[in-house]
């Protein structure tokens, strides 16, 4: 190209104008130069730590959250599931160039406080940061996006579903917001489901929206599933009838536990008061205990079937005894009562009748170490070790500190305490033949903790003992189940407090177990404080206990064994086949 | 009179050349121009994500350009100096204009809306104040006498200052340099040059008194711009990553990721130069400069070329207003000088800046192609 430099006119004189266009000419090129060699030495010499600069901002490493792992039944229906949904956050210092209008629309799609997000705008704030709503669904995300508004974020997370709602809500638990497992199963199997996060390399604009995938780092590993021993089926049915009972009984509390008697499975959990794990704001810390595993209450007549089983066992008595009861027994300062005098008494009627004369005056029969011992073995006083947060262990008063009156209060279940699982769990040894079993929330086939505690004859004489209970003339005849023959003990025990125990306040308790010509389910049934009138365990818990062990044989498939009540079974309670 | 330059030997009188002198248009200059701008359509291309409506936009706005550069081409020098005072009186008056409806409107105002046609009266003197200081040196006799200096000098501060005012650093700096080298070119002593460079260095810290918050900010950012990365310092950092990012050979048309993935601010307009050397590289980058540079050297050589004093005063005054363009806008971008607002001429989006640009350049050519013939 032809520039300045051409040639001159011959006889041009040096005007002071060449001069100065000289000099401006060397000003400017020299300039230009100085610009060319800073491109060198941006370009050259500083390429490699710019260029780092640059990948350090927009290639960044973010975790992948890995899928939570589901809890299922122990048919695979799910009670917990994790479904991926949005999470809405802002960065206040971007926010302010919103306009007003889009804010306020932004804060009606989400059912928010007015203001609340325009509240957020602060001059100067130092804030890039806030959540403005956490796990909305999809669609609801998207109505937020087409908004627009700049600051505006999104974030997949994933939320918990409990599809069962309160039904099983006790025993699965929930998760926090940050899918950490805070109450149940949820928390006591957290590492379990909440799997490993993973990481990838990203590419992010200058907004830190990420826009685009350059590689994984490593692969989350999803959480793996637990499944529960659980039916929700009988799961359902009992929460349900627990329910009616509390309602129609106007009472406090109430726990259910079904136990497979095979195999020591929790078949069924069953609280009140109940709450539902997919709407739980405003909630009393009370409502999430699971009372069945956590709580424990003094068992009563309850025990008194384990108190003959020992003595049987241990010689102390003979299976035909006859004991003369008279209404009161004196020991030493002390009266045991009954509540009517039932005169002479063989063994079968002492737990028809429930007599704490005749169970003290055996339970005396019986040093104090074997009787504890027995006591011991039955898990009173040790935890059900089920791996529930929370589990109660329960209480037995050490024998070396008992005197005869205690020892005769033990034997009608007065002075310890157990919780409704460890009291089903008790009954297991009376169901299987006198092996105790262990219990678990998690599916298996069998029991390989399973330890003897009475002996076959023992445990077989006692449940036969037990079915007069639920005759027309025992303590619990609402709690028979029509088509099957059923074993069982009321118990209703006085609830003690502060100076004592309450007049008028009682634990209505039933555990029984079907069929008993070999029993395949246990359940024990604790309700707490019935107000409506009634407060024997044989009429409060007993048509509870009917209702879901009528329902639960018929779900599990168990043949009848007592023929001659079918066809009403059938026409009846046609409504208990649930699902 | 028929218009024959002994000095265009070199352009082959070819029937396209022939046409073009009659059009009045400066072959080298032209070609340079063209090459630019189809760099700046490369690059635009790439800075706006692909986006063909800013295209089609920028080649509106230099189609306008250009017809106004061959419009001007065709007036002889004489009507632009008969008009220079006109000019100049309009373009103050609506500087003026535009600060009272600031001052209505509270706040920045440099626009003029005319409706159909928004405008921003502060580029109109980028090449009216040269003129009117050309016009009124070029009528006494060279070298101008001190008073005349300083009527040039009041002349000159006059737009200045309301430009600044508005505020527009970036506009303010090229029309004073504009009507600065005007009174350079006429011969303003070397001593006084040096004693205003003398004065001014010391007059330093009373300027930064008067500055504006948000310049004064902008110089510190200059001075440091690490110290606030994410406030001030943002623009600097993010292009001085995207120059080095680019290499010897750039990371190729459309390889670049500071302005796509939102990281360089202005990426199209006053920051392109960051995304043009990303991708085109240190090579890319001297190849531009040099393309620079040949235009500046044709327009002083033009300048040294005119017949009478106005016109080689303008002439010099646009071809220095030219590379002070080209040294702010890279010497910003680069990170060597403060940032003010000002376009990479030729290349940066926006029309107003190819509207003032190429209307110097016609006015150029027309100082070139209507020479009287002059017996040697």
């Amino acid at each position: 190209m032809h520039g300045f430099s051409t040639r001159k006119k011959k006889d041009e004189p040096e005007t002071d104008f060449t001069v100065r266009r000289k000099v401006l000419l060397v000003f400017m090129l020299g300039a230009m130069g100085l610009l060319a060699v800073r491109a060198f030495d941006l370009q050259v010499l500083r390429k490699q730590f710019l260029k780092q600069q640059g990948d350090m901002r927009h290639v960044s490493a973010v975790s992948v959250s890995a899928y939570r792992g589901m809890i299922l039944d122990r048919n695979g229906e799910p009670l917990a599931i994790s479904s991926p949904v949005q999470s809405i956050w802002v960065n206040p210092q971007e926010l302010a160039d919103a306009e007003p209008a889009a804010i306020g629309q932004m804060e009606k799609l989400l059912d928010l406080p007015d203001r609340k997000i325009k509240n957020l705008i602060v001059p100067g704030t130092k804030r890039r940061f806030a959540y403005v709503k956490r796990r909305i669904n999809p669609h609801l995300a998207a109505q937020v996006k087409a908004l627009d508004v700049p600051g505006v974020y999104f974030e997949r997370e994933f939320k918990r579903y409990y599809p069962a709602g309160p039904v099983s809500a006790h025993l699965v638990g929930f998760t926090n917001v940050d899918d950490v497992g805070q109450e149940g199963i949820e928390l006591a199997y957290d590492a379990v489901l909440r799997g490993t996060a993973g990481s990838k390399r990203v590419i992010r604009d200058g907004k830190r929206q990420i826009i685009g995938d350059v590689e994984a780092i490593s692969a989350p590993i999803d959480g793996r599933n637990v499944q529960l021993s659980i039916d929700e089926r009988i799961q359902y049915l009992a929460y349900r009838e627990l329910q009616a009972a509390v309602l129609e009984h106007r009472a406090k509390a109430a726990a259910l536990v079904v136990l497979d008697a095979k195999t020591g499975e929790v078949l069924a959990d069953a609280n009140h008061p109940a709450f539902n794990p997919n709407t739980r704001t405003h909630l009393k810390g009370s409502a999430f205990r699971n009372r069945a595993i956590t709580d424990v209450f003094e068992p009563g007549s309850t025990v008194k079937p384990f108190v003959i089983a020992a003595a049987l066992d241990g010689g102390y008595i003979k299976p035909d005894l006859k004991i003369e009861t008279n209404g009161t027994y004196r020991i030493g300062r002390n009266v045991v009562r009954d509540v009517h005098n039932y005169g002479t008494l063989d063994l079968t009627h002492v737990l028809k009748k429930s007599s704490n004369v005749a169970t003290s005056i055996v339970a005396l029969e019986m040093p104090p170490d074997y009787f504890w011992g027995i006591y011991n073995q039955l898990g009173f006083g040790n935890a059900a070790g089920i791996g529930f947060p929370g589990e109660a262990s329960g209480s037995v008063l050490d024998y070396q500190r008992w005197n005869q009156f205690a020892q005769a209060t033990l034997s009608f279940g007065y002075g310890m305490n157990a919780s409704v699982l460890q009291l089903a769990r008790a009954y297991t040894a009376l169901a299987d033949n006198g092996l105790l079993h262990s219990v678990s929330l998690l599916k298996r086939d069998r029991d390989p903790e399973a330890k003897r505690v009475f002996s076959a004859k023992t445990a077989q004489l006692i449940r036969t003992m037990l079915e007069q209970v639920v005759l027309k003339d025992g303590t619990a005849y609402q709690a028979r189940v029509d088509g099957y023959r059923v074993a069982g003990k009321t118990g209703t025990a006085k609830k003690a407090g502060e100076g004592g125990y309450k007049e008028k306040k009682y634990l209505s308790i039933f555990v029984g177990m079907a069929p008993a010509s070999d029993p395949r389910v246990v359940i024990a049934v604790m309700v707490d404080e019935p107000s409506a009138g009634a407060y024997y365990g044989g009429a409060v818990a007993g048509p509870v206990f009917s209702k879901v062990m009528a329902g639960a044989l018929r779900i599990l498939d168990v043949a009848p064994d007592q023929e001659e009540t079918m066809p009403v079974l059938i026409s009846k309670t046609p409504d208990l086949v649930a699902q | 009179m028929k218009t024959e330059t002994r000095s265009e030997q070199f352009i082959p009188h070819s029937l396209l050349g022939n046409l073009l002198r009659k059009l009045h248009i400066d072959i080298p200059l032209l070609i340079c121009l063209l090459l630019v701008l189809s760099l700046s359509f490369l690059i635009l291309y790439s800075a706006s994500g692909q986006d063909t409506d800013i295209l089609i936009r920028q080649a509106t706005r230099m189609l306008i350009a250009f017809v106004l550069m061959i419009v001007l081409a065709h007036i002889n020098p004489y009507q632009f100096k008969r008009y220079s005072t006109v000019l100049y009186g309009i373009g103050v008056t609506l500087l003026v204009a535009v600060l009272i409806m600031g001052q209505i409107g509270k706040g920045a105002q440099r626009w003029l809306d005319l409706g159909f046609f928004r405008f921003q009266p502060s580029e109109m003197l980028k090449i009216t104040a040269p003129m009117m200081i050309a016009w009124y040196l070029s009528e006494n006799t060279l070298p101008p006498k001190w008073k005349q200096m300083g009527i040039a000098g009041l002349l000159l501060l006059l737009p200045t200052l309301l430009i600044a005012k508005q505020p527009d650093l970036g506009t303010s700096i090229l029309v004073f340099s504009s009507g600065a080298a005007v009174i350079f070119f006429a011969g303003l002593s070397w001593r006084f040059i040096f004693s205003i460079g003398a004065i001014i260095a010391s007059l330093t810290p009373i300027i930064w008194h008067f500055m504006r918050d948000y310049q004064r900010a902008r110089v510190l950012t200059f001075l440091d711009p690490e110290a606030d990365p994410l406030g001030r310092g943002y623009h600097i950092i993010q292009s001085k990553i995207a120059i080095g990012s680019g290499g010897i050979y750039g990371k190729g048309w459309q390889g670049s990721t500071q302005a796509p993935l939102d990281f360089l601010p202005e990426s199209s307009t006053d920051f392109i130069f960051a995304v043009f050397a990303e991708e085109f590289g240190l090579s890319g980058c001297l190849v531009l400069i040099a393309l620079y540079i040949v235009i500046i050297s044709r327009c002083l050589y033009i300048s040294i070329q005119a017949q009478d004093s106005y016109s080689r005063l303008l002439a010099g005054s646009l071809s220095f207003t030219f590379f002070v363009y080209v040294f702010v806008n890279i010497g910003m971008v680069i990170g060597i000088l403060p940032v003010v607002g000002v376009p990479l001429p030729l290349i940066s989006y926006g029309g107003t800046s190819m509207v003032t640009l190429l209307a110097g350049f016609g006015i150029l050519m027309s100082i070139h192609t209507h020479k009287k013939f002059l017996p040697t």
